[in-house]
């Protein structure tokens, strides 16, 4: 058997891209074989800074014969079917062509075509070019004067079948023999003629650790060794240890020093700094566990020194970066975060929801609203979420924006903030993915929930949500957040209700133009403009959101352009009597919008209890509570993904939020309870009871073309089993009642479990369809009273099985 | 192919810029002379943003003093400079062998590559101000970076066609650590066993200083703007009547005096994006007519 080896040798890839790269290249062979019907043995594949490479073997020297049919006509067909068969299957004359018999159809041509195997050479000559042509690069570029794209220019190809090259030429560059090695140790050009020889020659001669899982054990075994040689402890980092595997074909670990006074500096930072500037590891003291003066650098050369100049030369080049960060840090700490924070009124947050100013307002009034709920004292709540955006326009976190908050709670600890403060500043982000921690502290739990509370309601009433696989503002990681949160730290939140709360802080909390419309009211003189006004003010916040969904105000809006169109009518009346109807119009679209404002910047902020603006009130409330269910689905969605990720069944959560239920922690311990409920015989039984019942409803309902309702009337039973089924629901709900009172699931689904007997019983001895009318409308009614009774723990329709 | 040999190091930072020269004219480079504006970055000489554009070949190199007022420090930061030398090398089309003709340049001015580790790591420059951007690397040398590294791939919103290969070496920073040196004000300027021997510092201590204090102080922004506005509508005009060449520069002195309004914080986010997207207009504007003539005048 044969073997193929194919090297693309080019400048230097950028290391997060050679892995996929590698596979890329390795399936486009295989599938590119297996398309041409050649079997395979093994398939290496391997890559690092300046090539990918795919070795196969087990190959055969050709391809199989194949043999191919095509149907023809029936043999007593007219000669002109049969002509034109021979045609289409280039044969000369029907005695080329077989005849097969169909016992139904009868006797019918077929043309059978032996297909030679190809020579591999081939084949490989065919499909090498055509998937370098086609190959799919994050980012490719051309080069010099040649059409190709590559990542970077490529500079050889290596294609050897059987010990010998297979010729072909891309864009000018013909295929070969050789490849390089290292730079410096053993640049080459080495010919070589098979994997082995291949790998062999660059281990030993080209200098280059050929497979990614080889450098990355490399760098990690010396790494550790490095270390403990100086009595000291890596600090592992498997997204930098992936990076540096794909930046050094022949790597070496040196350790390298730096001046301890850079440890007072905050450890984020210095290990940041290593890390995304200098692509460093940082080191610890494994007796203290805080971070050592020394870094891990990996080298791409055995430097003829011992690498003395290589860590001398990195240690500066770190002392530079560090002397930055400790310029940023000292000037920070001198700006009070108040001082920092004034600036945040000059960055939008979102053009449509204001400033990053106007959200820290909007966030500290919805973190003091919260705290008592999460068990945080309010003012400090409000104190944090006013600071905790601070630190964004800080000279350190300019620099290294994974800082954000980290930052702002070291400098609120400088300036002698509480810690409940400080560490709520330092973890309002937090959880910035799923295996980030979430807050614990309680002030810390307020601020981060208001933080992604608002900005979520903000999103859902600008309608900016998240589509299929775009999210750009990351809302589903902020939902999922909020789930996380609430559920690890058992937050006790209805949903709507905070939902609700948000919404109206944005209307009431926010300074931005849109809201304190002069401009508008200045137009308001000038219909056109006043149109285009309210047609602006409709982009802003949930503000935005009321106006466009108001019904009054869409009717308002055509009446308006209606009129306007009237009023350039020739007929003098007409013209006149459309300048009225428009001043009507106009003051009735104006007060209803600046009623709107006025509702929002009542003091009270109540729009709970009534006042003046009752009306506004109860009408921003119906508007909102469709976004807020919207937004509550969303959620769910979260929950489920939370929830799927720890094994619930997905089924189960629908049936629970089906009842209503946005407290999401009483969610979970009813989607518990009703799964543990289903594992016993009762909850199984009573499901199967329930789906009988349903359908008996179902198809009677269907049947009448009318929902059966009214309570069931106990003069109208006749047997037993009736008697005893409604006895039996009556007794379960007040006890389901009482336990759900009590949030005991468990106990609400054990009372339920009673039915199950009363309700096999009523199945096996009553009749529902009975031929007497009343009583089979009763029955029905009994039906829908178990259903009912169901509903208090789930909606037992969404449950499968 | 032979290891490669490093040189000895040169004497001082003007030897280190006289054996790039020597490197590169040997190359077949035109030896220009610094453009006669204030840029930002030896990029912005028309000698390689324009001359990428069109289809005629081109080989440049050259010194470029660059002027960013936010980054001066007046004096006191050992590392950031308000004003430094860039070289700057274009080669169109770029030849195969550019990488090797690269690490030759660091031999030449005493990189050894046996004792250093010289890396390329992924870094894609693009400058929105002139529409360009193209892919490359940042060359490493121990952890430092030392030169910008990128195949044009646009300028001016136009793909480039053959594609240059652009070299950026940060004069002072190669020169501190060929030198070992931790101030860019103790740089040895010239030879230091000389009769006179000049300092970094001896030559641009006071410069830095004086032109910081304008950069953060003293810059009138009221004028400044005024001249902003006039600069606009000079390069405008300029491009309308068909002359690329002068309108580009009226649109590098835009840049410039945006980057002096800016430096003295007189500007909120938004306005500055408004800023910048009128540089941007000019530029790629003037770069955009730039490429229409040269292909008119590549066609005769």
């Amino acid at each position: 058997m044969a073997e193929l080896l194919v090297e693309l040798f080019s400048e230097e890839i950028p290391a997060r891209m050679q892995a996929k790269a590698e596979a890329d290249l390795r399936d486009a062979l295989t599938k590119g074989l297996g398309e041409a019907g050649v079997e395979f043995g093994d398939v290496v594949a391997r890559s690092g800074p300046r090539r990918l490479m795919v070795a196969i073997s087990g190959l055969p020297e050709k391809s199989a014969d194949v043999s191919e049919e095509k149907k023809g006509p029936k043999t007593d067909a007219p000669e002109k079917a049969i002509e034109g068969f021979l045609r289409g299957a280039g044969l000369s004359s029907i005695d080329q062509a077989e005849v097969r018999c169909d016992p139904k159809k009868g006797d019918f041509y077929v043309a059978v075509r032996e297909i030679p195997g190809r020579p591999l050479e081939d084949i490989i000559a065919g499909l090498v070019p055509e998937i370098v042509r086609g190959f799919h690069w994050p980012k490719s570029m051309r080069w010099g004067r040649g059409e190709l794209r590559w990542v970077r220019p490529l500079q050889r190809i290596l294609c050897v079948f059987n010990g010998k090259t297979v010729e072909f030429e891309i864009d000018g560059l013909k295929s070969g023999y050789e490849t390089e090695g290292h730079r410096v140790h053993g640049r080459g050009p080495f010919k070589v003629s098979s994997y082995a020889e291949y790998k062999e020659t660059l281990q030993e001669k080209g200098y280059v650790a050929i497979a990614r899982e080889d450098r990355r054990l490399l760098i990690e075994e010396q790494a550790q060794m490095v270390c403990a040689q100086a009595g000291l402890e890596l600090v592992e980092d498997k997204g930098l240890l992936d990076e540096v595997t794909g930046l050094a074909e022949w790597p070496v670990v040196i350790l390298g020093e730096m001046d301890p006074a850079f440890l007072s500096l905050p450890p984020e930072v210095v290990q940041l700094s290593m890390r995304t500037h200098q692509k460093y590891f940082a080191v610890r003291d494994p007796k203290t566990g805080e971070l050592a003066p020394n870094f891990v650098v990996v080298a791409n050369i055995e430097a003829s020194d011992g690498g003395k100049a290589i860590a001398a030369g990195n240690s500066r080049v770190l002392s530079a970066r560090l002397d930055d960060a400790r310029f940023f840090w000292e000037q920070d700490k001198s700006t009070p975060l108040e001082k920092m924070a004034e600036k945040l009124a000059t960055i939008d947050f979102k053009k449509e929801l204001g400033t990053i100013a106007d959200k820290v307002e909007r966030v500290a009034a919805l973190a003091r609203e919260l705290a008592p709920k999460v068990g945080a004292d309010p003012d400090m709540a409000e104190r944090a979420a006013q600071l905790a955006k601070a630190d964004l326009v800080s000279g350190m976190v300019g620099e290294f924006p994974e800082l954000q908050g980290v930052m702002g709670g070291y400098y609120a600890r400088e300036q002698g903030e509480t810690d409940a403060v400080a560490t709520a500043i330092a973890e309002h982000y937090k959880p910035q993915g799923p295996s980030d921690a979430v807050p614990t502290e309680p002030v810390a739990i307020a601020v981060a929930l208001a933080d992604k509370l608002d900005t979520l309601v903000g999103f859902w009433a600008i309608d900016e949500k998240p589509t299929g696989s775009k999210d750009p503002f990351a809302l589903r990681r902020a939902a999922l957040g909020v789930v996380r949160i609430v559920l690890e730290n058992e937050v006790r939140l209805r949903l709507l209700s905070t939902f609700q709360s948000t919404a109206e802080i944005n209307l009431t909390h926010s300074s931005i133009e849109w809201f304190h419309s002069q401009e508008f009211v200045e137009a308001s003189s000038f219909l056109p403009d006043l149109l285009e006004q309210l047609d602006k003010l409709k982009l802003y916040g949930v503000f935005g959101f009321l106006l466009r969904t108001d019904g009054r105000l869409q009717s308002g809006r055509s009446y308006l352009e209606d009129v306007v169109a009237r009023r350039l009518e020739p007929d003098f009346d007409q013209q006149e009597k459309a300048e009225k109807d428009i001043e009507a119009a106009l003051n009735q679209y104006v007060s209803i919008t600046l009623n709107y404002k006025e509702a929002a910047e009542d003091p009270d902020a109540s729009f709970v209890h009534g006042d003046e603006f009752d009306g506004e009130k109860t009408q921003v409330r119906t508007l909102l509570s469709s976004l807020n269910s919207d937004l509550l689905s969303f959620f769910a969605d979260r929950l489920k993904q939370y929830l799927r990720d720890q094994g619930a069944r997905h089924d189960l959560i629908d049936a629970v939020f089906a009842l209503g239920e946005d407290d999401l922690v009483l969610m979970v311990k009813r989607v518990e309870a009703l799964a543990a409920f289903l594992e016993t015989e009762d909850g199984a039984n009573l499901l199967a009871g329930y789906k009988r019942a349903a359908n008996i409803l179902k198809a009677e309902e269907k049947k009448d073309g009318a929902a059966v309702e009214g309570d069931v009337d106990t003069s109208l039973f006749e047997q037993d089993e009736e008697r005893a089924l409604h006895t039996a629901i009556e007794t379960s709900v007040s006890r389901a009642d009482a336990a759900l009172e009590a949030e005991d699931f468990e106990a609400a689904m054990a009372a339920l479990a009673e039915l199950r007997g009363p309700v096999d019983a009523f199945f096996d001895g009553v009749t529902v369809n009975a031929d007497d009318e009343k009583l089979r409308a009763n029955r029905l009614r009994l039906l829908t009273s178990i259903r009912a009774a169901l509903f208090r723990v789930a909606d037992f329709s969404k449950i499968a099985g | 192919m032979t290891a490669p040999v490093a040189r000895e190091k040169p004497a001082s930072f003007q030897d280190l810029i006289l054996r790039l020269q020597a490197y590169w004219a040997a190359q077949g480079c035109a030896i220009l002379q610094p453009y006669d504006m204030e840029v930002g970055a030896g990029t912005l000489h028309p000698a390689t943003v324009l001359r990428a554009l069109g289809p005629k070949d081109w080989r440049a190199a050259y010194v470029q003093p660059s002027r960013r007022p936010a980054d001066a420090r007046y004096g006191e930061n050992p590392n950031r400079l308000g004003h430094y030398y860039q070289y700057q090398v274009i080669l169109k089309p770029n030849p195969a062998d550019l990488q090797d003709l690269y690490l030759n340049s660091l031999y030449e001015i005493g990189i050894d590559p046996t004792v250093h580790d010289i890396r390329f790591v992924e870094d894609d420059w693009e400058n929105p101000t002139v529409g360009a951007w193209g892919l490359g690397w940042e060359v490493w040398c121990d952890g430092m970076e030392v030169s910008q590294y990128t195949y044009f791939q646009q300028v001016g919103g136009l793909d480039v066609f053959p594609v240059s290969g652009e070299l950026t070496y940060g004069l002072e920073r190669l020169a501190m650590y060929v030198f070992g040196v931790d101030n860019v004000y103790n740089l040895p300027f010239n030879d230091p066993a000389s009769q006179t021997p000049l300092s970094y510092g001896d030559v641009f201590l006071q410069n830095e200083i004086e032109q910081s204090a304008l950069n953060f102080e003293l810059a009138d922004v009221e004028m400044l703007q005024t001249w902003f506005s006039g600069c606009e509508k000079q390069s405008t005009a300029l491009r309308e009547a068909g002359k690329p060449l002068p309108a580009y520069d009226y649109a590098l002195k835009a840049s410039h005096v945006f980057n002096l309004i800016d430096a003295r914080g007189a500007i909120s986010p938004t306005e500055r994006q408004a800023f910048i997207a009128r540089v941007r207009d000019l530029a790629r504007g003037a770069a955009e007519k730039w490429a229409e003539q040269e292909a008119e005048r590549a066609a005769v």
